[in-house]
This record gives C-alpha cells, sequence and structure tokens, in this order.
C-alpha cells in the first residue's frame, strides 16, 4: 500500500491542553499508576514450590504416556499410525504378534524421544485405540540424552501415575475402553 | 609514631563511610530490581539467602551472589582499545563518586566523647572544616563526566562514543539548573557547607523545600539527570546504545562503572534531602539544637537515612513511570526550561533575602516568615504555568507539508494526501 493510497485516513495529533502541557498531571497518573502496580498481587508462580495451573489438562500436550486396557495390559496395537502421523518421526515401535487372542500385533517395544518430540498431538490424535495420550506433566527434566528416550515401561508408568489425575476419556464419549 | 587524633577520627569516618555506601550500594540493586519486579507484577529476587543453607531471607543474599558473579567473569579487553584510557576511566569515575562523599554529611555530629579525648561535638562528615563543600560536591561530579566520556573514548566503539557524548552534552547540560537551584539554597542559607545549610533549615524550622518550590523542582530534575537515571538515561539508553558508554567493558570494570552509576543516584538523594528536604531535622523529633546525647544522635542519623531512602524509592518508583526523553527535547529542558525556571528561583530568593529586614520591620516578624514563603510559590505557580504554556520544551512532531511535488514521494514525512489535494 502506497503513503498516497486514498483509502488511507491521516488522522491529526491531538493538540496538547493545559494539564499536559503542565506535564503534572500527566506525571501523577502514571506515577500512580505505577505505585498501584507495586502493591498489586503478583503474577509470578514461584515453580517448584508451586504449580503452574493448567487451564485444561484433557487438551494440554504434556508428557505422553501409554495408557492400559481394564486388564492392564497396554493398549497399543502396534499398528504404527502414530509413527507415521509423527512429523518429528521421535516414535519408534517394534511389533510382534500379540500373545492375547483379543488382538493380532502389540509393541513389543515402544519408544519416544521426548527431546525430538514437538508436543503436536499428533500421534494422540491419530491413535485408533485411543493408546498414546498427552498428559498434562508438563516439567520434563532429565540428566542424559539417552535418559529422556521413553520406553514402553516408562511410558505405562507415566499412565500409573497420572490416571487418577487424568482419567482415560470413557467409552461414553466415544473413545475405545 | 602514632598518628594525630584528628586524622585517626578522618580515617575510622572514611572507613565507616566506604563500607556503608559499598554496602548500600549492593543492596541498593537489590531494591531497585525488587522495585522493578513489583511495578511489573512480579515477584522479583526471593530466593537467595545464606549460602550452603536453605535459608532464604527473602532474597538479602543476592547482592552477594550478584557480586561473586560479576567479579568471577571474565575481564575481557577488546584488541581495539585505548588500554590505559580504557582502564582508567572506571578508575576515575568511582574514586571521584567516591571523593565527593568527603564533603557531604551523613548524619548531624556525636556527643563529645571525653575518654577517647574529642572534647567537642564531632561532626558526621570525613571534612568537617571545608569550606567550600558545595563547591567541592560540584567539582567532583563534573570530573565524573571525565570518567564517562574517557569510557566511550577508549572504547573505540561506536555505541560506546556516542553514548559518551550524549552523557557529556546532558552533564553538562543539567549542571547549570542544578547549579542554579542549589545557588537559591546557598543565598538562603549563608553558607557553602552543607552542615551549615542543614542547620540553617533546622533552626528556622523551614526546609528549602518549601521556602523555594521551583529550585527544588529544579534542583530534582536536574539531579534525575545528573545521576542518568531513567527519564533522562540517554548515555546508556539500550535499546539504541547497546549499552552506551559501557557497552566494552565487562567483569569488575563494568561493576565500577554500575557501582559509581548508583553512588550518582545516592549523591543526588543525598543533596536533595541535605539542600531541601532538612537533612536530619524533622518537626518535634529531632530538636536543632547541639547535640548532647547518643540518643539524639542517633535519631538525627536515622532521621537523615530514612528521608535519603525515601528520596531513592522516588528516584526508582520514577524509573518505570516515564518513557526516556529523546535528546532534542532533553536540550530544550534543559535550556528553555530549567535554565529560565533556575534563574526565576534565583532571583526569588535574592529579592527575598534582601528585603527580609524591610519585611520584618514592615509586617512584623509573623507575617514577614510567611511573605517570605509566599512570593516564592506565588513565582513557583506562574513560572510553571508559564513554562507549560509557552511549552519551549515541547517539539512539533506534525510531518512537513511544504514539500514539492516532485520530491513529495521521497521525503520522509511529507504527507502524500496534501499533495494529491493540491
Amino acid at each position: 500500500m502506497k503513503p498516497s493510497d486514498p483509502s488511507i485516513t491521516w488522522l491529526e495529533e491531538k493538540p496538547l491542553g493545559l494539564a499536559e502541557r503542565l506535564y503534572l498531571p500527566l506525571f501523577v497518573s502514571g506515577l500512580s499508576t505505577t505505585a498501584r502496580h507495586l502493591v498489586s498481587p503478583k503474577v509470578t508462580v514461584s515453580f517448584p514450590e508451586q504449580r503452574p495451573k493448567v487451564g485444561n489438562p484433557l487438551i494440554y500436550r504434556g508428557v505422553h504416556r501409554l495408557n492400559r486396557d481394564p486388564e492392564g495390559r497396554v493398549k497399543c496395537v502396534a499398528c504404527f499410525l502414530c509413527a507415521t502421523a509423527c512429523p518429528a518421526h521421535c516414535i519408534d515401535i517394534v511389533a510382534a504378534e500379540s500373545p492375547w487372542p483379543d488382538r493380532e500385533k502389540y509393541p513389543e517395544s515402544f519408544h519416544i524421544d521426548e527431546l525430538r518430540c514437538i508436543f503436536c498431538g499428533m500421534c494422540e490424535e491419530a491413535c485408533p485405540v485411543d493408546a498414546i495420550e498427552l498428559t498434562s506433566l508438563l516439567d520434563l527434566t532429565g540428566k542424559s540424552r539417552e535418559e529422556m528416550i521413553f520406553d514402553k515401561e516408562k511410558l505405562l508408568s507415566v499412565y500409573d501415575m497420572t490416571k487418577d489425575a487424568e482419567p482415560m476419556k470413557s467409552a461414553s464419549m466415544g473413545c475405545t475402553p | 609514631m602514632l598518628p594525630s587524633l584528628p586524622t585517626i577520627v578522618a580515617l575510622v569516618k572514611i572507613g565507616l563511610l566506604v563500607g556503608g555506601l559499598m554496602t548500600a550500594a549492593a543492596y541498593l540493586v537489590l531494591v531497585e530490581r525488587w522495585m522493578a519486579a513489583w511495578v511489573q507484577d512480579r515477584k522479583g529476587p526471593n530466593r537467595v539467602g545464606i549460602p550452603l543453607t536453605k535459608i532464604r531471607l527473602f532474597g538479602l543474599g543476592q547482592p552477594l551472589a550478584d557480586g561473586l558473579k560479576i567479579i568471577l567473569k571474565e575481564d575481557f579487553t577488546p584488541k581495539h582499545v585505548d588500554k590505559v584510557l580504557y582502564v582508567a576511566a572506571p578508575l576515575v569515575l568511582l574514586a571521584a563518586s567516591l571523593a565527593i562523599f568527603a564533603a557531604i554529611p551523613f548524619g548531624s555530629s556525636l556527643p563529645p566523647i571525653p575518654a577517647l579525648g574529642l572534647t567537642g561535638e564531632e561532626p558526621l562528615l570525613v571534612a568537617p572544616g571545608l569550606d567550600v563543600g558545595v563547591l567541592w560536591v560540584f567539582a567532583l561530579s563534573s570530573i565524573a563526566v571525565y570518567g564517562v566520556l574517557l569510557g566511550g573514548w577508549a572504547s573505540n566503539n561506536k555505541y560506546g562514543f556516542l553514548g559518551g557524548l550524549r552523557s557529556s552534552a546532558q552533564l553538562v547540560a543539567y549542571e547549570i539548573p542544578l547549579g542554579l537551584g542549589l545557588l537559591g539554597v546557598v543565598l538562603a542559607a549563608g553558607s557553602l557547607k552543607l552542615d551549615a545549610i542543614m542547620n540553617a533549615q533546622a533552626s528556622s524550622g523551614v526546609w528549602y523545600a518549601f521556602a523555594q518550590p521551583l529550585g527544588f523542582v529544579v534542583f530534582l530534575i536536574a539531579s534525575f539527570a545528573e545521576a542518568a537515571r531513567l527519564p533522562f538515561d540517554l548515555p546508556e539508553a539500550e535499546q539504541e546504545l547497546v549499552g552506551g558508554y559501557h557497552t566494552e567493558y565487562s567483569g569488575i570494570k563494568l561493576l565500577l562503572f554500575l557501582v559509581s552509576e548508583f553512588l550518582h543516584m545516592v549523591t543526588a538523594a543525598f543533596l536533595i534531602v541535605i539542600m531541601f528536604l532538612g537533612g536530619w531535622h524533622l518537626w518535634g523529633v529531632t530538636g536543632s539544637g547541639p547535640v548532647e546525647t547518643w540518643l539524639v544522635a542517633l535519631i538525627r542519623f536515622a532521621v537523615l537515612s530514612a528521608k535519603i531512602f525515601g528520596v531513592i524509592l522516588f528516584f526508582m518508583l520514577v524509573r518505570w513511570s516515564w518513557p526516556r526523553f529523546r535528546f532534542d527535547q532533553l536540550m530544550n529542558l534543559a535550556w528553555k526550561v530549567m535554565l529560565p525556571l533556575g534563574l526565576a528561583n534565583l532571583v526569588t530568593v535574592a529579592a527575598v533575602e534582601e528585603f527580609r529586614p524591610q519585611l520584618v520591620t514592615a509586617l512584623g516578624e509573623g507575617w514577614a516568615k510567611a511573605a517570605a514563603i509566599a512570593v516564592p510559590w506565588a513565582v513557583f505557580f506562574l513560572g510553571w504555568i508559564a513554562a507549560g504554556l509557552l511549552t519551549p520544551s515541547g517539539t512539533d512532531n506534525t510531518p512537513i507539508r511544504t514539500a514539492g511535488p516532485l520530491d513529495a514521494e521521497h521525503v520522509l514525512g511529507s504527507r502524500p494526501h496534501d499533495l494529491v489535494e493540491a
């Protein structure tokens, strides 16, 4: 858009009034704003002692977990849809024949590289059996790169840790049991 | 051979003062960070307490951590700098800012201590006999400009150089209103000694901020500029100049620069309190006569410290209230507003002091005193309103309309729609 475009409306700066020219009222109003903020409640969250509030844990995209079915087995059927959907290629599944009669495959190993993950939630979207989910855990730390590659046991333990606070969506909400 | 008693006393005072000032500067950094945080609805540094324990003490250990960190940092000297001046600049600045305090009283005085051979009152002032205290303060605060200028020049860096130049122009410009504000006080008190100025306010009970409001405001604004505090922090405007004159400095040299900047603010607060806010005097609390007991000495010291702390808090609050001036606005304010107002104040004070005897004979003691306060206030309001109406400090920010048709597209700030109409 050129500056000479007729659709631009040029606004005139308002001339300063007496109060503005005397500086003092503006000074007082500025100072009272700062003084008000000086004593107003603080928004800081003192992190390790105080947990930040997660707006809606159901849609928050934190650390992954692998859900268990009602019998305590891993819910995943090793269909590879999550690994395919993953834009960061951080999911590595080795499938094997399922030892249980109700499904054909199960993940012999299931690794997520949490350092590579971009927490987009596509795996959760893709999963046909609602096995992989993102929890609302937000402080993910580790001391080495190896430690940050979560295996199946670790992901299942995340589920055990968070299942009470964040239950799986039930079948009544259209999810697989 | 033992040094003489006055030498020992002076050395003790210097030790106390320098130690106190350095500690105060360290803790003022913490206060500054707290204020900054609170104004921005944050909590500020509140974790560091006693080292190696989990005791936090509201973050009172922070200055220690800050100091250790900056001292242990690499003291890097860039290759392209003027080595001698580069090292000298922070030293000059710190030496000047510390030496200023030789003439600044940090309390009233101590009662006589016969056990140590001190038979008279011992003034809380490093150089009590100095008759030119105010001149000393001014001379040294001008030397502080050299530190800034040297730092900017020696860095061989365009930002540093610009910062140094800006700083020198600003400090030179604002010395004048500062001096004019001060002259009124000197005239009224009849002395260049800062402790005599405090005594004059205490004995009359009228602080010079009330007797010379215009001088107070001029001095206050000018001392903000002298200390390069926020509305006037152009020497180191981060957004424009990276770090200004200390862009190329790091480690302990940077620390020296930052400490002397804080000392400038402390000096400014001291001067404001001593010259305009009554120093150690507070009606009905401190008395105004000589110091006879330790209690009085202590109360006066506490009152002075509290006032200084209050002024410093004001400095810090203003920092977050006002945006920085543009350089032309800064100069306009100094030369077109502060200078005339300072002169008006000086003339008023001179006239009031000159005609005080006549006022007393014509109106009587009480009314003369009232008139001596009313006249400067009238001048204050008139001067302020005149400055506002004439707005010599106002700048026209509207775009130029007189650009010719050919250069219209290229002239910055021309108004294309004017040309469309033409």
